[in-house]
């Protein structure tokens, strides 16, 4: 229970931090990947702030034996660059870059009532079904 | 006062903050904070568990308190459905298939140097930006 309150914490602040440097904000992050436009390099100092916390901070956490309140860390191990994570890399991309929206910034949106990020959520949802689809068919 | 130019500091505290929340999650439950995979497992059955719930609820209170507490949230996007639609399930199949999305890979999995998150990462912005260049031949602005 303390475990998932602080997920939820975990979620207040994330959504926080998305809406503070308006990466919630489709046009801000278009602006990022329009490079031959007017460049708009607000998502670099996102990430400079970001990557700096969690580079430090996933160093100390992680020379814990385990987590607060889980048994063990749950830390994905493939280090395989395959077909599959270039082509959906290739896939999420197009689709960032024609909307300005990802997962978490969508659930953010969703938050205004915006009738376009509720249509985007229900595509993604679908294309995500449509992904596990493909899975129990191999 | 130009917005653009005072909003370095915005992103560099934004993201200090969405980096905070991933910490929080390492620390606390030991677990990624990748939206597109948490976001995901809710919708199976098996593996939808409840810091999943909380940790997507929290993102969604967020905003609804920001917006009852404090100002309205901008949200400038594209109102063409056909695209929104498109968008939606190339996000929603790509991160599924790539295994991760702008925080799973761009932020968790940079912070581990992890080579598959660097590729990813690397390869979602080259799309993004090659789709933004095409969108703007498309439009006759070049």
């Amino acid at each position: 229970m303390r475990g998932a309150f602080l997920a939820f914490t975990a979620g207040a602040v994330f959504g926080l931090g998305l809406i503070i440097s308006e990466m919630a904000n489709p046009k801000r992050v278009q602006g990022f990947l329009d490079i031959t436009g007017q460049w708009d390099p607000t998502l670099v100092f996102v990430m400079v702030g970001a990557l700096i916390v969690t580079g430090l901070g996933y160093k100390l956490v992680l020379k814990r034996e385990k987590p607060l309140f889980a048994q063990d860390f749950s830390i994905p191990t493939n280090k395989i660059i395959d077909r599959n994570l270039l082509i959906g890399a290739v896939l999420f991309g197009i689709g960032w870059g024609l909307s300005g929206l990802c997962p978490g910034p969508a659930v953010v949106g969703a938050s205004t009532g915006s009738l376009s990020i509720l249509v985007f959520i229900v595509a993604m949802t679908a294309g995500m079904r449509a992904f596990e689809l493909t899975q129990k068919n191999t | 006062m130009n917005v653009t130019e005072f909003f370095w500091l915005n992103g560099l505290v934004g993201g200090a903050l969405i980096g905070l929340a991933a910490v929080i999650m390492m620390l606390s439950i030991g677990r990624i904070a990748g939206v597109s995979s948490i976001y995901a497992s809710l919708f199976r059955p098996k593996s939808a568990l409840v810091w999943q719930w909380t940790f997507i609820g929290g993102i969604l209170s967020s905003g609804l308190l920001y917006q009852w507490l404090y100002r309205p949230i901008a949200v400038e996007i594209n109102s063409n459905i056909f695209l929104l639609i498109v968008a939606g399930l190339l996000v929603g199949f790509g991160s599924r298939l790539g295994s991760g999305c702008t925080s799973g890979h761009g932020i968790c999995g940079i912070s581990r140097l992890s080579p598959r998150s660097l590729v990813a990462t690397a390869i979602f912005i080259g799309a993004g930006v090659l789709t933004i260049l095409f969108m703007r031949i498309v439009k006759g602005d070049i």
